[in-house]
């Protein structure tokens, strides 16, 4: 047993660091760092250095760019983008469409889509939750009909994240109305010029315009667009939100922002002193820090057992990171709300002629608080994670 | 990185695995062998003799098996699970930890055969667990040392046949330096003991020293300057109750669950309810970050530097302690009833649970040495 990393893991990480740190441009980290909203640019411009570099898509098949990496180069790879403050590659593209497209499409998909997939020519869209189908996302309404070769697609998809950027969108739908509810649903690419479909936004409790209504009126879809077997989509989708739960611990975040909570402290005054020099403060850090530490070598077991793993075979384990990474990406956004104090409430100013009020990261603090209750939501909710345990795991 | 066991770290945990469950495998045995005068049955401490773990932290050259702090943790894990009574910890843990660090092999024959068994007395009434605050005394004579004061709950010191004392040889009760350890036989002329039960099912006792008479060779390292020894053994200590920790946490869950899925209430077994459901799963969670932890302090524990291992082992100690409250609590109440009984085995692991979150400091103490050390992320 030996749980530090090989003289070549660590060598690899550094090279890794290196590439982040020198290619990323400094403000985007910054943006990243503070907690900031990102444009559309500043996704872009991160995701096609990281493209450029070879680094956007190592987790795909090797042939379609991916790399021949390890499971613990693969772990070290996400937590140095993460501990670096560079944006991921888009999710979207990266962690879900492109591999069920590359483990369910046709070859003429694969060619058509996974090329501008992996140099974000495409920028997509997930169109899964609606608003009747949540944690119960199989009991999905939106229907695609089949006349001759084309599926007609009607009704609405919500919380669709950073569509009002999408290009294309996966969408999960019915196809087989009298089928039981799992049963019935298929997997289909559409895009998002197509008429028929309206984008409206929905702000957040932080401001934002992240997340999106998508509304679906007899939109004409090619049946070539279908990927894999009609009414089978639902099995393309369990694989996709495993692959989603595998990376979302989030460790590398984390850890950057703890990091930032512990230097930020240091600097802000308190009585005689520091935040710092508060027992009480450094208490609720040291617990952050533990949960973390023990998080970090949980998920390092994790990506140790995957070498003896079918690489489509979850592992049951990747709902407690679920449930513990968001718990501490929470914990972590919540503890820099501390460290602002008072100048956490005031709210951001637009206007370039004004000074900020307090610290100039102070006034991004509170919407990322805001902001972050949502990763125990996502992603298959902290509840639904515990009833993944305690049936799949548990046998209760 | 790599999580795998060698072939003879497998094998040691099978054959460890094996005794615990030919043991204790029965609960009602784990009675019997507590009726023992000294607690626990010395038939079974010859098997642990016989098997080699009562050698297993010693080197080859002296007649040990070159045990690690990985080969520790598999066989407190296998303790934890069977809950056993011998004194492994404080024999082989922490006697064996001094005699290996102070260089004192000429004891190691007899503790690896099972015939010495040592127990660690540092405790005093007004120390808590502070390993600095010492007002026994060592005071040199012409030919060795004279030792008076008192020692509190000395785990299994009522039985030990070797008592390794801390006492003060210069300077003030809470100074750091100026304290020195001591070997000696446990009978030797003015040690009193009184040995009792304790909550767990372990035993201790209160030790008295009066005009304690010692050879100057029973001076054990370095005068005055026991401390950090002190504290590099009982830092491995610490990593071994956690894995001991994590082998009782695992025992218990599993006990719960198997519960969940039997005991029916409004037709239909307890385990299907949504609310007790979610409460095993937390108790999963709870118990896999503990593991990672116990992994995490088997690593850490002979770290030399002390100012990386102590807040390392530190945290290890209070991320299992907080697991082991929320383990230990719930298994009780998702049991219900039959949990608070003296004849189901689920309270008993809930007490040795409670009282092993204490040995050697409790969560607010380990998390205070994290803070005070600046935190976690330059630790490893």
């Amino acid at each position: 047993m030996e749980l530090r990393y090989t003289p070549e893991e660590v060598a690899f990480r550094d090279e890794l660091r290196q590439v982040f740190q020198s290619k990323i441009p400094a403000e985007i980290r910054r943006k990243v760092s503070e907690g900031r909203h990102l444009e559309r640019e500043d996704i872009a411009t991160a995701h096609r250095i990281l493209h450029a570099e070879g680094l956007a898509t190592p987790n795909w098949p090797v042939q379609w760019g991916g790399k021949d990496w390890t499971p613990v180069q693969r772990y070290i790879y996400t937590e140095e983008i993460q501990r670096n403050a560079v944006p991921m590659p888009l999710s979207f593209n990266v962690a879900m469409v492109g591999p069920v497209i590359a483990n369910f499409a046709s070859e003429e998909q694969k060619k058509r889509f996974l090329p501008a997939t992996a140099s974000l020519d495409i920028w997509w869209a997930q169109g899964f939750s609606e608003p009747g189908a949540g944690s119960d996302l199989a009991s999905l309404k939106t229907s695609a009909r089949r006349e001759g070769d084309t599926y007609i697609v009607n009704g609405q998809k919500t919380w669709t994240t950073l569509g009002q950027h999408a290009d294309w969108i996966f969408l999960l739908v019915r196809t087989d109305p009298a089928a039981k509810k799992q049963q019935g649903i298929s997997f289909l690419l559409v895009d998002m010029k197509t008429p028929g479909i309206t984008v409206r936004p929905i702000i957040t409790i932080d401001g934002a315009h992240e997340v999106n209504e998508v509304f679906f009126d007899e939109v004409k879809v090619p049946v070539g667009n279908l990927v894999g077997e009609e009414n089978k989509g639902w099995d393309y989708a369990k694989f996709l939100l495993s692959n989603e739960r595998t990376n979302i611990a989030r460790i590398g975040l984390s850890k950057e922002k703890l990091a930032r909570v512990k230097e930020r402290a240091k600097e802000t005054p308190a009585g005689d002193g520091t935040l710092w020099d508060d027992p009480d403060f450094r208490r609720r850090v040291a617990i952050a820090e533990i949960e973390l530490k023990a998080l970090e070598i949980t998920q390092m077991r994790v990506v140790a057992a995957q070498r003896s793993r079918a690489a489509d075979k979850p592992d049951p384990n990747s709902s407690i990171l679920k449930i513990k990474g968001s718990e501490l990406q929470q914990m972590a956004t919540e503890l820099m709300v501390t460290v602002a104090g008072p100048y956490a409430a005031p709210m951001p100013s637009h206007s370039h002629n004004e000074p900020p009020v307090g610290p100039d990261w102070a006034d991004a603090v509170a919407p990322q608080f805001f902001n972050f209750r949502k990763t125990s939501i996502y992603g298959g909710s902290n509840e639904i994670q515990r009833n993944i345990i305690a049936k799949a795991f548990l046998g209760l | 990185m790599d999580f795998d066991l060698t072939e003879e770290q497998r094998l040691l945990k099978e054959s460890v695995d094996r005794l615990m469950a030919d043991a204790y495998g029965d609960f009602e045995k784990r009675k019997r062998h507590q009726e023992h005068p000294q607690g626990y049955s010395p038939e079974l401490w010859a098997k642990y003799a016989e098997m080699g773990l009562l050698a297993l932290p010693f080197t080859e050259e002296q007649g040990g098996f070159g045990g690690g702090p990985v080969e520790t943790m598999l066989v407190m894990e296998a303790i934890g699970r069977g809950l056993a009574v011998e004194p492994y910890l404080a024999t082989v843990v922490l006697g064996g930890g001094f005699l290996r660090l102070a260089g004192r092999e000429d004891m190691i024959p007899s503790l690896a055969e099972g015939s010495a068994t040592l127990a660690f007395a540092h405790t005093e009434r007004q120390s808590r667990d502070d390993l600095f605050d010492v007002a026994t005394t060592a005071r040199r004579t012409d030919n060795g040392w004279v030792l008076d004061g008192s020692k509190s709950v000395v785990l299994h010191g009522d039985t030990a046949s070797h008592l390794i004392v801390s006492a003060r040889t210069s300077g003030n009760r809470r100074d750091r330096a100026g304290i020195s350890l001591f070997l000696l036989p446990a009978d030797t002329a003015g040690v009193s003991r009184r040995g009792y039960p304790t909550q767990d099912g372990l035993r201790a006792a209160e030790i008295t020293l009066e005009q304690v008479k010692l050879p100057a060779g029973a001076l054990l390292g370095a005068e005055g300057e026991a401390l950090p020894l002190m504290e590099r053994v009982v830092d491995a200590a610490l990593a071994a109750l956690c894995a001991e920790a994590v082998g009782a946490m695992e025992a218990l869950h599993e006990l719960t669950i198997d519960y969940l899925k039997q005991r029916k209430q409004f037709n239909t077994t307890i385990g299907s309810f949504q609310a007790v459901q979610h409460r095993a799963a937390d108790m999963l969670v709870a118990l896999e970050q503990a593991r990672s932890m116990a992994m995490y302090a088997a690593m850490m524990a002979e770290h030399p530097d002390a100012a990386v291992r102590r807040p390392a082992i530190a945290a290890a100690k209070a991320l299992v302690n907080r697991s082991a409250d929320l383990i230990g609590k719930e298994a009780i109440q998702l049991h219900g009833g039959i949990a608070m009984t003296m004849e189901y085995k689920a309270g008993h692991y809930f007490k040795r649970l409670t009282m092993l979150a204490n040995q050697f400091g409790d969560t607010d103490r380990h998390l205070r040495v994290v803070a005070e050390a600046g935190g976690l992320d330059n630790a490893a």
